[in-house]
């Protein structure tokens, strides 16, 4: 069975470029800005969504997506709402995958069942779940494969040779390689360094590698365009919404920030 | 997982768990390097060499083994159970948080770690982990969340002048938790030179494992004073608990003799029906934080809310996932205490004993006022006083003027938790430069 995620790496393929992954958080600065963002994704170049699910204590995150889910707490986002976010996303779009990503307390506490259930019907494709390693697997990764999700892991600059089969042996989708040791929104890397990394994952996957953390730039995005299968920009959209006059001001400014940046992946290899 | 016949005593399985709570909760970035701190802890557990360097530290440098102390003027005043305390206030650094320090920073020297970070609450941690990074000569850095700096001046100012650099954290309510995500966030950007110092039974396994077993020199040395002094196990043992450190250091020992009874005692603050509290296992819900899963203050939508309690080390919203499981299995009682109750018990112990407790331990004197008057007077309790209560002076008074209950004090006390007097403590503007603070 081929899945959304999968269907659009392929065309990817056959057009030569990297995808652009965008991340924003759902329900920033509020639900129906949020939702406008969400929908204008497409059209102005996101390959694939990932939308994150806010948590009041995102160990993993560096300050401009935790403002970004105190923002989305404060505006009364749930993860209701966010599931209920992507059904109203989906009444348009059929192709775009969407991936959810986040921490795991409010799923456990909405009931794993219940939660992956409501996330096929609602149209997610995938889950990242930051603070879920592989140790735990049979907590929420294979229920999730089980419900038809694909799941996602991010492997690091600290998971070795030795580790990295533990990593990648119930991911799906795609990987996500975390290009630096820290936070979301720390500094780039530079683009031997990831591409080195790239070249020892790809030693044991065919899956594709998606790289992200501290890409912020259209040129940032290009150099790594060049190798990785997919490029994830997260906390450089989210400031779009942080710094605009107002919540339309700042969908606009997360599209046009998506369009140059989109424009600006080259052809591969 | 745990299976019918396990002991109380022998947890964590494998995977680092206690029942269904513990685990390894944390980004891939940390993962190797936990795998690493979990071979050397398993190694420190056996080899006699680790353990010959630490009783040395334990009885040269902290000061053990503490008193058991028979609190006679209580005992009488209560008019029941006959009333012990465990002295570890008078550990080097005033508190039990010293024990686990000394350990782990054997450890972290055994990995060839050159910097510690630590995440504080009332900063008896960050004082204890300032302490040992300066016996040892490691760069420290200490987060403290930016509320509690301002009620635990002393303990900021100590954590200086031992050199540490205290970073405060303005996050969410600018309290423990954050202070613990802050570290995380510390730890993944430095994971290769620095080791985190976890100051209590909870985080990621081996961390709620590793730090009982450091902390469980409490037990041991009360089973053996107690054997020597009465001739027999005590009936209850009884501790406060935030994140549940002293109480398990206290339990864990004598986990698996049926015959003593056990207490940990939450912090209820204004009352548990109010909602602002501190009391993860009697109102809150179990979930997932910080590593570990255990019973955490939430909201229906898996939130984390924020924990109230006049006493900072108490103010946290989760607890160590041993006592979740110990609360499952009913081996432990777990009360609560509101603040009110507390600070009455902090000057009944205060008057009676002229032992002036930390909050913290204040609450399990407390929940002693309501059950030693009905016990027989053969019955025998030990109560962990896990620290001294110096650094709470200010939170006292302030209470008390608050709550117009200023009677009894002298006018001295009242004026030393004041701004201006306060300020006086404040390092010199050249220190406070030298050591990164911003002020």
């Amino acid at each position: 069975m081929t899945t959304r995620i999968s269907r659009r790496f392929a065309a990817l393929k056959e057009e030569n470029r990297a995808a652009l992954v965008t991340f924003t958080i759902a329900g920033d600065p509020d639900f129906e800005a949020s939702l406008e963002t969400l929908k204008g994704l497409p059209a102005a170049g996101a390959d694939i969504i990932e939308l994150g699910m806010p948590f009041t204590d995102p160990m993993a995150d560096g300050p401009a997506i935790q403002k970004a889910a105190q923002r989305a707490l404060r505006a009364g986002q749930t993860q209701r709402k966010t599931l209920e976010m992507v059904r109203e996303f989906r009444r348009n779009d059929q192709d775009t995958p969407i991936v959810l990503m986040g921490y795991y307390n409010p799923i456990y506490r909405y009931g794993v069942g219940a939660f992956l259930k409501d996330a096929v019907d609602a149209g997610i494709d995938g889950l990242i779940v930051v603070d879920l390693p592989p140790e735990h697997d049979g907590e929420l990764c294979l229920p999730a494969m089980n419900a038809g999700l694909d799941f996602i892991r991010l492997t690091t600059p600290t998971t070795d040779d030795k580790r990295l089969p533990r990593v990648l042996e119930n991911t799906s989708g795609f990987i996500y390689y975390v290009s630096v040791a820290g936070v979301t929104g720390a500094q780039a890397p530079t683009p031997e360094s990831v591409e080195q990394s790239i070249t020892r994952i790809r030693a044991h996957t065919d899956l594709p590698i998606a790289v992200g953390f501290g890409i912020r730039s259209a040129e940032q995005a290009a150099a790594i365009g060049r190798f990785a299968d997919a490029v994830v920009v997260g906390s450089a959209l989210v400031q779009c919404i942080e710094t605009a006059d107002s919540p339309q001001a700042g969908t606009q400014a997360v599209h046009t920030l998506v369009r140059t940046l989109a424009s600006a992946l080259p052809p591969q290899r | 997982m745990s299976s019918a016949t396990q002991h109380f005593s022998q947890g964590p399985d494998a995977d680092g768990f206690f029942g269904d709570f513990g685990g390894r909760f944390v980004a891939e970035t940390l993962m190797p390097l936990i795998l690493e701190l979990e071979e050397a802890w398993e190694w420190s557990r056996t080899d006699e060499a680790f353990r010959r360097e630490l009783e040395g530290y334990q009885r040269d440098y902290i000061g053990r083994a503490t008193p058991l102390y028979y609190a006679e003027r209580l005992t009488e005043h209560l008019g029941g159970a006959k009333i012990y305390f465990k002295r570890e206030d008078l550990n080097h650094t005033g508190a039990h948080k010293i024990n686990n320090c000394i350990g782990q920073i054997l450890l972290a020297r055994k990995m060839g770690k050159k910097r510690i970070i630590a995440e504080t609450g009332a900063g008896m941690h960050g004082v204890a982990t300032a302490t040992v990074a300066a016996r040892f000569g490691m760069e420290c850095v200490i987060y403290m969340g930016a509320t509690d700096i301002e009620r635990q001046q002393p303990n900021v100012f100590r954590m200086k002048l031992l050199g540490a650099e205290v970073i405060p954290v303005e996050s969410g309510t600018g309290t423990l938790k954050d202070a613990m995500n802050e570290a995380l966030r510390d730890w993944v950007t430095n994971v290769d030179s620095t080791f985190y110092l976890i100051g209590t039974v909870a985080g990621p396994h081996p961390y709620p494992a590793m730090v009982r077993d450091f902390q469980s020199v409490i037990g041991r040395e009360t089973r053996a004073q107690i054997l020597e002094k009465e001739g027999r196990l005590p009936d209850t043992l009884m501790a406060c608990i935030g994140g549940g450190s002293n109480a398990m250091g206290l339990f864990h020992p004598m986990l698996d003799d049926e015959s003593v009874h056990m207490i940990g005692v939450e912090a209820a603050g204004h009352g548990i029906e109010t909602g602002e509290h501190a009391a993860s296992l009697n109102g809150g819900e179990p979930g997932v934080l910080h590593g570990n899963r255990t019973f955490l203050l939430q909201s229906d939508d898996g939130q984390i809310t924020d924990a109230h309690s006049v006493s900072a080390g108490l103010d946290y919203p989760g607890i160590g996932p041993e006592h979740a499981w110990l609360h499952t299995q009913k081996r432990v009682e777990y009360v609560s205490i509101t603040d009110h109750e507390a600070i009455q018990a902090f000057k009944l112990c205060c008057e009676l004993e002229g032992i002036i407790p930390a909050l913290e331990s204040a609450h399990s004197v407390a929940h002693l006022r309501k059950i030693a008057p009905d016990l027989p007077r053969d019955h025998l309790i030990v109560l962990n006083m896990s620290g001294r209560g110096d650094k709470d002076m200010a939170s006292v008074a302030n209470w008390l003027e608050q709550h117009g209950d200023t009677d009894k004090l002298p006018n001295t006390t009242v004026e030393a938790a004041e701004p201006g007097r306060i300020d006086d403590m404040q390092p010199p503007h050249d220190v406070a430069k030298k050591t990164g603070e911003t002020e």
